[in-house]
């Protein structure tokens, strides 16, 4: 089908892996989302909070620094579960907003114009095109989360010396944990809204109160039944509870870690759910 | 040969609706066309051969491959346009069609050069960096064959493709196909309800009717018999001539100043006018009959089959 000759010819290539297919998609959808200067903007500043605490990680660990401010090692910051959970805290927040500013970006687009009969007419399963999609927000979110909390660890590891990194290798594996059972929270939650609630700024203004109204709502219950089942509900609360266990600290979060554990899985699986029943080529009206 | 296309009892249920039921046959042409009034199936059966739909009842194979059990394999040999707006509206054609063509399983370098080749095929080629959100409902149209054709399927399902065309890009989207059709083993299954459009392109044609399969019509036989049949307005000894002709082995019919005439095997056109000359008998008219395929299509309205051939 050569440009200069317009006639049709099939195409006899080699092709790529089935199983590295859904990469396509992650990779467009990667290109769409940093078209926006907006969130170009936000993903720069997210950076400004790392920053931050790897000054404080080095000053923490230089001697002449230390002695100009008349403090000493430990002092400036001491790098340790509540420190980690601080800034996965911050990091979180910033990643929640993107979340909710490009998430319902990620479906409902292709909802809107009928594309999904094009994805789907192909070897790419619905499993795959929401695998793909998941991988998008999945890498934007671990370079705001995980991975910069993995960096400071690195830059203590390298100034203490490797008996602290194993000594706090629980550190690593719970920012790891932590930041990825709440980046496949949000990310599930902002998808399925996306695929329910076509209207981008409602579904992120939706993803936003759900968040928020939920955290609310399960207080509520918690003051007016006197029980902690409102923790239940509140996707919030029950991240913090999860974190809380994977540093190794006290969580003012009183359900067991086992429950929050399920309770997260079952919001991810109802989010799976709500998603399998839009992610289709066509809809079927019984 | 291994048919394109075949139906074994085919069914398809949305809840206590039975939308498609029991189809059986076996197609195995160039281009098949499926025809029939709204509401018949044929967008259904499509979308049930593509496996977006799970078959209530029996199965389809496409090249040998079972709808139920090897979807993936079908769904990499078929290219499918669909009838609605089908778009991704804050690309640029280009970087659409290279997206489908990759989606497809092309690597990247392959799918940007196929992309070009199809937008410059289906007459895109100057507009491929606008964004296809902008595109006139036409130009949408020549989109979705794009992307249908940029991975090289050797079946090309078009929905309703000559839908909100206007006249010129109507014949340019009819002379596409046709051209398409040309290559070898590639197979195109055209589904409208546009009888000049299907008779334009397609040798085999599935009429369907409330799901089930009311008519099958292999054109090309049909067209090569209708050439038996001849309709003529001779002036002048119409008997003796008619004579002549029974003489030869034609079944004729004389009325008023008409005379039908099925041709005998072996009989030429060039040999009714020597016996017109011979017989000095003027022919003022003289056509071929042909059954059209609205006449095909309205006498399959009327019938009522159990859905299998």
């Amino acid at each position: 089908m050569a440009v200069y000759k317009r006639s049709y010819r099939p195409y006899t290539g080699r092709l790529t892996p089935a199983w590295s297919r859904f990469f396509v998609l992650t990779r467009y959808a990667m290109r769409g989302m940093f078209k926006s200067k907006f969130l170009t903007a936000v993903f720069v500043l997210s950076f400004f909070s790392p920053l931050i605490c790897a000054l404080l990680i080095y000053l923490n660990h230089n001697p002449a620094i230390l002695t100009m401010l008349h403090a000493r090692h430990n002092e400036v910051v001491s790098v340790d579960g509540q420190f980690f959970l601080g800034f996965l805290g911050v990091q979180g927040g910033i990643a929640f907003f993107l979340t909710a500013f490009i998430g319902p970006n990620t479906i409902a687009p292709d909802l809107a114009n009928g594309a999904l009969p094009l994805y789907f007419c192909r070897p790419f399963s619905r499993a795959e095109y929401v695998l793909g999609k998941l991988c998008s927000l999945f890498y934007l979110l671990s370079f705001i989360t995980w991975i910069p909390a993995l960096v400071l660890f690195g830059i203590e590891a390298n100034l203490s010396g490797a008996g602290w990194m194993w000594e706090h290798r629980s550190l690593a594996i719970g920012s790891l944990l932590s930041s990825w059972i709440y980046i496949l929270m949000i990310s599930f939650s902002a998808m399925a809204l996306s695929a329910w609630v076509k209207w981008r700024i409602a579904a992120g203004a939706l993803m936003l109160a759900a968040m928020f109204l939920l955290s609310g709502f399960g207080a509520a219950i918690n003051a007016v039944l006197r029980s902690n089942i409102g923790f239940y509900i509140s996707p919030g609360a029950l991240i913090t509870r999860v974190s809380s266990q994977l540093f190794g600290l006290d969580s003012p979060i009183n359900v067991s870690a086992g429950s929050a554990w399920v309770a997260l899985l079952v919001m991810c699986g109802i989010c799976l759910a709500l998603l399998a029943k839009k992610v289709r080529a066509f809809e079927v009206v019984r | 040969m291994t048919p394109v296309i075949e139906l074994e009892g085919l069914g398809v249920r949305f809840g206590k609706r039975e939308i498609l039921k029991g189809l059986t046959c076996s197609l195995s042409g160039r281009t098949i066309g499926l025809l029939g009034p709204n509401g018949a199936g044929k967008s259904t059966l499509i979308n049930t051969l593509l496996g977006f739909y799970h078959p209530s009842a029996g199965t389809a194979r496409i090249f040998g491959h079972d709808i139920r059990t090897q979807t993936k394999q079908i769904r990499s040999v078929v290219g499918y346009m669909p009838e609605n707006d089908a778009f991704i509206a804050n690309m640029t054609a280009v970087s659409f069609i290279r997206f489908m063509g990759e989606l497809s399983g092309l690597p990247a370098e392959a799918a940007l050069e196929r992309a070009h080749e199809s937008l410059f095929y289906v007459g895109l080629g100057e507009s491929r960096y606008r964004k296809v959100g902008t595109y006139s409902l036409g130009m949408k149209q020549l989109a979705k064959l794009a992307q249908a054709i940029v991975h090289g399927p050797k079946l090309i399902i078009l929905d309703e493709p000559t839908n909100g065309l206007d006249p010129p890009a109507r014949q340019r989207m009819i002379r596409m196909i046709k051209e398409m059709r040309q290559v070898h083993d590639v197979h195109i299954v055209l589904c409208s309800h546009l009888l000049r459009d299907v008779e334009e392109i397609c040798e085999e044609v599935l009429i369907l009717k409330d799901g089930r399969i009311v008519h099958y019509s292999n054109l090309e036989e049909e067209r090569s018999a209708n050439r038996r049949f001849v309709e003529m307005e001779p002036v002048g000894d119409s008997a003796a001539f008619t004579q002549a002709l029974e003489a030869m082995g034609c079944e004729c019919a004389l009325s008023a100043n008409r005379l039908k005439a099925v041709l005998s095997n072996g009989m030429e056109i060039r040999d009714i006018y020597r016996l017109a000359a011979e017989r000095n008998v003027q022919l003022r008219r003289l056509n071929y009959r042909r059954d059209t395929l609205e006449d095909i299509f309205l006498k399959a309205m009327e019938t009522n089959t159990n859905g299998s051939l």
